[in-house]
């Protein structure tokens, strides 16, 4: 294997399960090949299976079946401190009983560094997340975003190539998460560690990530860059995660295996890109993004027009959202720029909506809530 | 007095007061006999009961005789050496064997919690005269009757669940994930336990000590089966010395224990409030 191979399989896991209670399968033939300083983020609702991985990677927990490998080398009988990876842990995990110079010196007191080298280390990491006046400080004494920055500087200053991080923002407000998103995509612009994040948050996956790993049901629905993963979502579960979607529910007409055609209730026929369209005959979702689905201007001829009556708008800003509902009682939203342009309709009206079919999806109908069973 | 809510009719006030007055006569009720042990230790004259002299506080009705009494007489002084070293030594042994005991049965990999926190707490509930007769039976086996050893294992026996007790409760509010980051850095599990765990639960495992000290301390029951006269404790000569002596120095020996036990009792309140507050940040 070259070395550019391993590099671009830096970290990978190869079809790893995991159970807890040797029933059911929290993680379901999980695979993933991490490139080597690539920011990549599993992205998931709770409880789908994303710290489990972490800590599987980590060594804290064991792998139920598959393997992971860094760099070439199966991890699993490798004791978690010998594993050499940083992590930062959704609630920070400073040690309460040391001061913050304290907790940044425990790696490094871990490995025996001198203690002239130490003391360096500690300075050089407190100047880094810009906290140089807090090394003495106990972690009780310190607001949530100041810890969090200490716990970062603290899975940092040993060095480790891979570090992980598990939903590291959660507990912090709006304007600081996007302050701290900013600072740890600097760092790793900076320092060039791989970096592995945890988060529910779409906004902050998109944001920070080279690649999403969208997780649903302890299954990887789509590992891919947050653009494609918005533009071209991989099934109708990324596309209603991802963003925001409209879904239509429709009938596979025709499909050319790049244009689908579908039937509506109402007997309307659209046309939409075939993204994971199912067979002909069968029951389908459109999807269309607000943003992309336009309300049409009376006497003109469109691609593909549906009819839904006008519901409310809301104000939200710097856009305004349109409610529509179908007459099959599916709801509809329009994102319109608030400019002079965005109309104004009575409640209850008749309208008629419209998109460019490269910018409306067919896919998948999502499927039932099954249980799925272990194998 | 505190003043009542202007609404209170005057059944509610009386009412209330009288609840007051039953609280502090109870409290009276329990703290009495310690308050009388006290003063009567410095007795002047060899009696057990207030001379005319003390109540009309007279100081020459009162004398430090007794306390040197104490330190005159090997018999005494044998008993309080023995019950430091019996104490302290079923303390270390209670102390580390709760401390590991609480620690592993918190780790939710481990079976049978439940029930072997039971069978752990059993010397606290089962009467102690059954527990101490056990003991004489199955250490008159062994051979250890009647010796240091004996009284040292049986006393760290009834201490293990008083620091199983403190150090479970020290650990409930223990956030694993402090160990899961000391081992990602690198540090090693023995490493850890001495930097990260016990730091953090060192007042519960102190105060679990305390508690373990203060059973080998007090205890008779247990001594009466298995010590031999080389072993007597203070509680044991005092047993003793009760029947076959009659001058106050048991009262002082008995202040002694009263002033020994509210200073470890304030040194585990001390404690107390440091871990709340350490648990508060
Ligand atoms: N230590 C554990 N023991 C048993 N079940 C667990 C344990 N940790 C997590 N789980 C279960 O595994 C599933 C996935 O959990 P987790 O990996 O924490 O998800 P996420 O981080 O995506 O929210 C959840 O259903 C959770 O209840
Ligand atoms: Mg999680």
């Amino acid at each position: 294997m070259s070395t550019h191979d391993i590099d671009d399989q830096y970290v990978r896991f190869i079809n790893v399960k995991k159970s807890y209670d040797q029933q059911s399968l929290v993680v379901k033939d999980f695979s993933l090949d991490i490139r080597k300083g690539e920011f990549v983020t599993l992205l998931g609702p709770s409880g789908s299976g994303k710290t489990t991985c972490l800590m599987m990677l980590a060594g804290f927990e064991d792998v139920t079946s598959g393997t992971i490998q860094i760099n070439g080398k199966s991890v699993q009988d490798v004791a978690p401190y010998h594993r050499n990876i940083g992590m930062v842990f959704q609630h920070y995990a400073l040690f309460p009983h040391m001061t913050i110079a304290e907790n940044l010196a425990y790696p490094l007191k871990v490995r025996k560094l001198p203690a002239s080298e130490v003391k360096q280390k500690v300075k050089d990491a407190l100047a880094l997340v810009e906290l140089d006046a807090f090394g003495g400080r106990y972690p009780g004494q310190l607001s949530g975003g100041q810890k969090q920055r200490v716990a970062l500087a603290r899975s940092l200053i040993f060095e480790p190539s891979i570090v992980l991080m598990d939903e590291p923002l959660g507990a912090l407000d709006k304007n600081l998460r996007e302050h701290m998103q900013y600072e740890i995509k600097r760092l790793h612009e900076q320092l060039g560690f791989t970096a592995i994040y945890v988060t529910h948050d779409q906004t902050e996956a998109l944001t920070m990530s080279d690649r999403i790993a969208v997780f649903n049901d302890g299954v990887v629905q789509q590992c891919a860059s947050p653009s494609a993963l918005y533009e071209t979502p991989a099934n109708s579960f990324v596309a209603d995660f991802i963003g925001e979607n409209n879904h239509i529910n429709g009938k596979v007409e025709s499909n050319n295996g790049e244009i689908a055609e579908i039937s509506l209730s109402r007997g309307d026929r659209v046309r939409a890109l075939d993204i994971n369209c199912p067979p002909v005959g069968e029951p389908c979702v459109l999807a269309v993004r607000p943003e992309n689905l336009f309300i049409a201007t009376a006497g003109r001829e469109y691609d593909n027009v549906i009819s839904a009556e006008f519901i409310t708008r809301l104000y939200v800003g710097d856009s305004i959202r349109y409610f529509f509902k179908m007459s099959d009682g599916a709801e509809l939203m329009v994102k319109v720029l608030n400019d002079q342009d965005a109309p104004i309709i009575e409640p209850g009206a008749p309208t008629r909506l419209t998109w460019a079919t490269e910018r409306g999806l067919a896919l998948d109908k999502p499927a039932g809530k099954n249980p799925v069973k272990a194998a | 007095m505190a003043q009542f809510p202007r609404y209170f009719t005057i059944w509610q006030k009386l009412g209330l007061t009288g609840v007051k007055l039953t609280a502090w006569l109870v409290l009276l009720f329990l703290m009495a006999p310690i308050l009388v042990i006290i003063p009567l230790s410095f007795n002047a004259e060899p009696y057990f009961t207030f001379t005319e002299g003390m109540l009309a506080f007279d100081p020459d009705a009162y004398s430090l005789k007794w306390y040197q009494e104490i330190l005159a007489e090997d018999k005494w002084m044998l008993a309080i050496k023995n019950s430091f070293y019996i104490g302290i030594m079923a303390t270390i042994i209670a102390t580390v064997l709760g401390t590991t005991a609480a620690i592993g049965l918190t780790r939710s990999e481990m079976p049978f919690q439940r029930m072997i926190m039971a069978l752990l707490l059993s010397p606290m509930i089962v009467p102690l005269i059954i527990t101490a007769a056990g003991m004489f039976f199955f250490y008159t086996q062994l051979d250890i009757a009647g010796s240091y050893l004996g009284v040292i294992l049986a006393h760290a026996a009834l201490g293990t669940p008083f620091v199983v007790i403190t150090v479970n409760a020290a650990l409930s509010g223990f956030d694993y994930s402090l160990v899961r980051a000391s081992l990602g850095m690198g540090a090693k599990p023995v490493y850890t336990f001495f930097k990260v765990i016990m730091p953090l639960i060192r007042p519960g495992v102190i105060s679990g000590a305390l508690f373990a000290f203060v059973t080998s301390f007090d205890e008779v029951i247990v001594v009466l089966f298995l010590a031999g006269p080389e072993q007597r404790t203070i509680p044991r000569q005092m047993f003793s010395g009760l029947r076959e002596e009659i001058n106050p120095t048991i009262l002082a020996v008995a202040t002694l224990l009263v002033i020994i036990s509210g200073l470890l009792l304030l040194t585990m309140e001390y404690l107390r409030a440091r871990s709340e507050k350490m648990r508060t940040g």
